[in-house]
């Protein structure tokens, strides 16, 4: 069994996109698909890595993110984070937050690839 | 009998010339001829007045009776003069420069312009000269009897009263029409003025020869009269020091402040110099005046018959040996002392009267103000006549009620010893700065009562107007009260008696009150302007600057116009003048210039106040502080205007605000909306290059799987069209720039193609609608389509997120007047009460609806309903998510 992703993600068809890319690779992914209780089911089972939305129904990525750092210390959980608002002050508010990765969409199957394999044998 | 009509003939004709003489001058003065008018030695002649009949045949009664004493009347107004640079010419330079009237408008203007103080000067002055002016009548009177002694009865003139009557009504007469013909300014008279002087050389002229003829004709030469003096009681009198002291004093304060006096020596006066030639000249007269005084006295007394009146010597002497042409020399000799000084004393006190009690109660009672603008001129002079004829009256009445019978002399010291009292409050005004309106009105009154009490009641003789147990015990029998015996010093003589009380009691109390007091504004600048007045003044012939200190000037022009700019004036003109540095002379030129710059910033009234007030020149008349205050009204409403119009800016500012707030709050939505579509843009694109890469790079790919992914590939596309399309179609309708296309139709048709379009593919099997189609049969005119519109989006919403079971909708249509009501009721569980909030606005997607909807729907939904004229709005309190459309069922055109 390969590294565990957890995709946080509300838009069905890039879910079923990424779940595609990170299977074939080998990574086992689960999904969750909105803000209210993800920083919970992260806690419930910490992931190898975590990919995170940022406009999710009910808590935004920023929240979630800077909400996990706090339990667990910035370093613990590689969080890769997409998103739709490619404007510069999200990445800046993303890596005060605690992001290891920020990436914008529409994205590269192969980049997104590539960042999860990094962050996690980083 | 024939002497009497000879006499009274010579009377009418000399009163005729004087008349003449007092035209002539008016005429030549008019006319700016007669500089002759204006020159020293008429001045001189003027003053004169100084001695009147009391003098002429008084000093021989004086000296009958008390010896040399009668000199002390001449020597305290020759001290005055001769010592003019200390006093006299301060009060000629300081009448001069605040256009004074009388003693009691120059007291009262020293004081602050209190016009009350005026008033208890004027009253005061009043009572002072009345007894003094009936002393004239006296005389005149007595001189006829005189004559019709000697001569046969003549029962009219006999009667000392008719005569009496007669003289103050020709005296009256002359003094109104020459005294009041016209309102100068400076209030000068040269008729009068000439005339005084004329009658001062014939009272010379007079008292002279009878001299001479009483010498050489009667006492039969030099040397024998000087015997004669030597051997009668005259000469052997002994000098009472106190008496002599107190008497010098009074005659010197008298000759200060008579307000006749007043009259001749400063209102009269036309240039400060002439007394220079007063100062000897004056003494030089009445030295003349008194050289005979003595041998007349001594042969009087010898001559004629024990119980003579010694005051009528110079009158019988002539008469007794037999020289009738002499005595009537003589007679107009005393009668030119006593009209002279009836007219000049009449004259100033009318003047008092008529501008300080009679105006100020005319102008209040025809309202003041508003009838300045008439001929105040005719009440002036009118007032001025009345007062005239009502001085002289009183003085008549005086005359009518004493009976006539008291001493001259006496009359005279009491008279004198009363008018002394404005002495403090003159000098002190003159020469004190601190000296304040509430001290002078204390010492005033104060020195008057005291006066009345000790000296001019008592005078009238015991039991008279005091009763004679008050004269021995006091009043109330307080022993120290006694008038003559105040605070129980006895053996003095009443008159140095009651002066030393009245002046030392009047000064210490005018001192006092002035300490304790403060005085006001208006008093401090009178004060300077009286103690300072040679500072201001060194040059009263125009408004020159010769005085002004330059550098005063610039101090104050920096103070208005600023450091810069009162420099570069000062600068420009002395360069302009020649003048090396920054300090020009100050000529009347520039000084006009000055005023002009001066008054740009503070006013006129201002500006020519503050450089009359360096300059001099000009005193501040209560006129000026008037304007100046009236001129600081007047900025005030402009500073009140300038607070207004600096509100009213400070509103624009705020509105300013207001709108840039709007401005900022659009563009952060302008950013949030471009953040929206952004999203709602990539978002589907993210689905499509991540399903095109998968179904490029991957190999094995099941034919199940590349049909799905083409699929999601495809429906992106179009979810990508449709929000294109939706965000074209809300710029289009928000812009307004939407043309709308207006047909008829049925509205249930409508409703038909609606749930037609949006009940269509998967999901639209379970969906149920209600509708009461009887009711749908409504025509309406508007654009179709646009409701459509509206109709499918509101049916496809109640589709995506009813979340009942067996989700079902109700349509219901009511007819309103002109519109037509439609609400769309579906049996969900509704949408939340914050979210019915913002479900209109754009991209507002509540809860989890992910429909495919960018949600754009509901916001192009209400920009149509506005553009139709009718609203789309959430109708709460239904169950389920509702919707009422109201729609006019014709399209006024005014909505588009």
């Amino acid at each position: 069994m390969g590294k565990s992703v957890l995709l946080i993600e509300d838009e069905p068809n890039i879910i079923e996109a990424i779940s595609f890319i990170l299977s074939r690779d080998g990574w086992a992914v689960s999904t969750h698909s909105n803000g209210h209780d993800a920083v919970d089911v992260v806690r419930g089972a910490v992931p190898d890595i975590l990919i995170l939305d940022v406009m999710l129904p009910g808590k935004s990525g920023f929240d979630i993110l800077r909400e996990l750092r706090e339990t667990h210390g910035p370093e613990s959980l590689p969080v890769l984070m997409l998103t739709a608002r490619g404007q510069l002050k999200d990445r800046e508010m993303a890596e005060k937050a605690g992001v290891n990765r920020f990436m914008t969409k529409p994205f590269s199957n192969a980049e997104v690839l590539e960042a999860v394999r990094d962050l996690v044998d980083a | 009998m024939a002497t009497l009509n000879i006499l009274v003939a010579v009377c009418l004709i000399y009163v005729i010339f004087l008349f003449v003489v007092a035209f002539a001058a008016e005429r030549e003065a008019r006319r700016g001829k007669g500089g002759w008018l204006r020159s020293p030695l008429v001045y001189t002649l003027s003053l004169s007045i100084y001695c009147t009949a009391w003098t002429f045949y008084g000093a021989v009664g004086y000296a009958a009776r008390s010896g040399l004493e009668y000199l002390t009347i001449y020597i305290g107004p020759s001290l005055v003069m001769i010592g003019w640079w200390w006093i006299l010419r301060k009060l000629v330079r300081i009448g001069r420069a605040q256009r004074a009237t009388s003693i009691a408008d120059l007291i009262s203007s020293r004081y602050g312009k209190s016009n009350l103080l005026a008033v208890g000067v004027t009253i005061l002055a009043v009572i002072g000269t009345t007894p003094y002016i009936a002393l004239q009548l006296q005389s005149v009177t007595l001189s006829f009897a005189v004559f019709s002694d000697a001569g046969s009865t003549f029962e009219a003139l006999a009667d000392q009263e008719s005569t009496a009557l007669l003289v103050a009504m020709g005296l009256a007469l002359f003094t109104i029409l020459f005294g009041t013909r016209n309102l100068d300014v400076n209030e000068r008279h040269h008729g009068v003025v000439m005339a005084i002087a004329v009658e001062a050389i014939v009272k010379l002229f007079a008292l002279l020869a009878v001299g001479v003829f009483v010498v050489w004709g009667v006492g039969g030469g030099l040397s024998e009269t000087l015997d004669k003096i030597d051997a009668s009681k005259i000469g052997m009198w002994e000098m009472r020091g106190d008496r002599w002291a107190s008497l010098i004093f009074l005659s010197a304060a008298a000759f200060l402040c008579l307000p006749r006096m007043f009259q001749v020596m400063v209102v009269e006066n036309d240039d400060e110099s002439h007394l220079r030639t007063a100062s000897w000249a004056f003494p030089a007269y009445i030295m003349v005046m008194s050289l005979f005084v003595v041998p007349i006295a001594v042969v009087g007394l010898d001559l004629l018959p024990e119980g003579s009146n010694p005051d009528l010597f110079v009158l019988t002497l002539p008469l007794a040996t037999g020289n009738e042409g002499l005595a009537m020399l003589s007679f107009l000799g005393g009668f030119s002392s006593a009209t002279s000084m009836v007219i000049v004393a009449a004259l100033a006190l009318s003047t008092m009267v008529s501008n300080h009690i009679v105006m100020p109660i005319w102008l209040t009672a025809t309202g003041g103000g508003a009838t300045v603008s008439g001929d105040v001129r005719n009440v002036v002079i009118l007032a001025r006549r009345f007062s005239i004829a009502g001085v002289v009256f009183l003085g008549f009445l005086y005359f009518q009620l004493s009976g006539g019978g008291t001493a001259l002399a006496s009359i005279g010291l009491v008279s004198f010893a009363g008018v002394a009292q404005f002495l403090p409050v003159l000098l002190g005004g003159v020469f004190w700065r601190g000296a304040t309106r509430n001290g002078a009105f204390a010492g005033l009154t104060v020195g008057f009562m005291v006066w009345a009490y000790c000296l001019m009641l008592p005078s009238f003789g015991p039991g008279v107007l005091i009763p004679e147990t008050v004269m021995e015990h006091g009043i109330f029998g307080i022993d120290w009260l006694r008038p003559y015996a105040l605070f129980g010093i006895e053996g003095m003589d009443p008159l140095v008696h009651a002066v030393l009380w009245s002046i030392s009691l009047n000064s210490v109390v005018f001192f006092l009150a002035s300490l304790i007091g403060f005085p006001t504004p208006l008093e401090r600048l009178q004060g300077a302007q009286f103690v300072n007045v040679y500072e201001h003044t060194e040059n009263l012939q125009s408004w020159s600057g010769s005085f002004a200190q330059s550098e005063d000037l610039m101090v104050m022009s920096q103070r208005i116009l600023g450091a810069r700019e009162a420099q570069i004036l000062f600068e420009s003109e002395a360069q302009r003048q020649g003048v090396g540095g920054y300090l020009p002379e100050p000529s009347p030129d520039f000084l006009l210039v000055l005023e002009r710059e001066l008054s740009g910033s503070v006013g006129a009234a201002t500006a020519h106040a503050m450089i009359g007030q360096i300059v001099g020149g000009a005193s501040v008349s209560v006129e000026d502080l008037m304007a100046v205050a009236d001129e600081t009204a007047q900025m005030m409403e402009y500073s009140s205007r300038l607070e207004a119009k600096s509100e009213e800016q400070s509103r624009t500012a705020r509105q300013l605000r207001q709108a840039n707030e709007k401005l900022t709050e659009i563009s952060v939505q302008k950013d949030a909306f471009l953040s929206q579509v952004s999203h709602e843009l990539r978002t589907p694109m993210t689905s499509i290059r991540a399903f095109s890469e998968i179904l490029r790079d991957s190999e094995r790919l099941s034919e199940v799987e590349k049909v799905k992914y083409s699929s999601i590939i495809h429906d992106e596309a179009l979810r990508l069209t449709r929000l294109l399309d939706d965000l074209l179609d809300l710029s289009v309708l928000e812009n307004g720039q939407v043309n709308l296309n207006v047909q008829t139709g049925d509205l249930g048709a409508l409703l038909d193609h609606a749930l037609a379009s949006a009940l269509t593919g998967a999901g639209s099997e379970g969906f149920t609608v209600r509708r009461d189609q009887a009711k749908e049969a409504v025509a309406l005119n508007t654009d179709l389509d646009r409701l459509s519109q509206v109709f499918i989006n509101l049916i496809a919403n109640a589709r995506k997120y009813c979340d009942a079971e067996a989700p079902a909708l109700t349509i219901r249509v009511v007819q309103n007047g002109a519109s037509v009501l439609v609400d769309f009721v579906d049996n969900g569980s509704g949408i939340s009460k914050k979210d019915q909030a913002v479900i209109f606005e754009k991209f507002a997607r509540v809860g989890e609806m992910k429909a495919g909807g960018a949600g754009l729907g509901l916001a192009i939904c209400r920009e149509i309903m506005a553009r139709l004229g009718g609203s789309v709005n959430y109708l709460p309190g239904q169950g389920g998510a509702a919707f009422r459309v109201i729609v006019p069922r014709t399209l006024r055109k005014a909505a588009e």
